[in-house]
């Protein structure tokens, strides 16, 4: 069960390098020819090039786990990129930090009630500009989903 | 400057394990269940399955196509079905709405990402500033 005390827990900032390989490496993963991104001395990052914090993100930086969802119930459920300008581009050093900013239940379709939690990514520029911000929610089923029907993947 | 007109459904497959392995390498994300086949029977798989976030990204390859890679402003992710070892996916784009927004040119679209079953594995709810008419004719050349 989630807890729902975790509302507003921050993880600590943490640094995120846009790099320009690493921009190929997931343009090409995801099967694009595009200039934009292949060619350019300094591409922006594709639409969901942010899920990268991955590689950035842990520890302390990571508010995810006190959220406590089971995670033989978890799953994916929205994953939202904003971006306010053109996206990030290979070059930039982007300081990042999460919070948890919603847990909130709903009644399932099929019975059971569902629990969700929302955590809020935010990137910022070398000068402190806002450029993107990342929303993350992930879903605690009332039940371990069946497998023909079960949505996206267990969270992280 | 309008929209470019919405481009041909983009399939995409038979999709591979190597599909899911190679974007796990490239995202960082490398939870077994995508890549393991023990680890996915175990936990009651058949075989392991896609990365939601893969098909999310082969809509943002194909909506980046259309309306331009520095043009995206907003991309919304809902997972739905999982996808398999075998699966022939389809994305396609819809425009939702055009409109000015901070002087700019804006246009939402709805892209899906669907299985050979006719089942929706992914949609997304995607803004792009609407490119100018150097651009677009720089990125239809590319998709041709």
């Amino acid at each position: 069960m989630a807890n729902p005390d975790a509302v507003g827990t921050r993880g600590a900032p943490f640094r995120m390098d846009v790099e320009r390989g690493k921009i190929r490496e997931f343009a090409r993963a995801t099967r694009s020819t595009n200039p934009g991104y292949l060619d350019a001395e300094q591409p922006v990052v594709p639409p969901t090039f942010l899920t990268t914090t991955f590689f950035w993100q842990s520890g302390e930086a990571d508010p995810w786990p006190a959220v406590e969802l089971d995670q033989r119930r978890g799953l994916h459920a929205e994953q939202e990129y904003t971006f306010f300008g053109p996206p990030p581009r290979a070059g930039t050093r982007l300081t990042c930090q999460s919070r948890i900013s919603e847990i909130y239940t709903k009644q399932g379709r099929r019975g059971g009630e569902l629990t969700f939690a929302v955590m809020i990514t935010e990137f910022r520029d070398e000068t402190g500009r806002l450029v993107a911000q990342g929303r993350l929610t992930g879903v605690e089923t009332a039940r371990p989903p069946a497998a023909e029907s079960r949505a996206g993947e267990v969270t992280a | 400057m309008s929209v470019p007109a919405t481009p041909a459904p983009w399939t995409v497959g038979p999709v591979t394990r190597t599909d899911f392995v190679r974007y796990q390498g490239a995202s960082g994300d490398m939870n077994p269940i995508h890549h393991d086949e023990e680890f996915a029977r175990a936990a009651g798989f058949p075989t392991p399955f896609s990365v939601g976030m893969w098909q999310a990204g082969l809509l943002g390859t194909y909506a980046t196509d259309w309306l331009g890679a520095e043009n995206v402003r907003g991309f919304r992710v809902r997972f739905l079905e999982q996808v398999w070892p075998g699966d022939t996916l389809t994305c396609h784009g819809d425009v939702l709405r055009e409109y000015e927004q901070d002087g700019e040119r804006r246009v939402d679209v709805e892209l899906t990402c669907r299985r050979q079953t006719g089942g929706t594995a992914v949609t997304v709810w995607s803004t792009f500033v609407v490119p100018d008419a150097a651009q677009s004719e720089q990125e239809a050349t590319h998709v041709a």
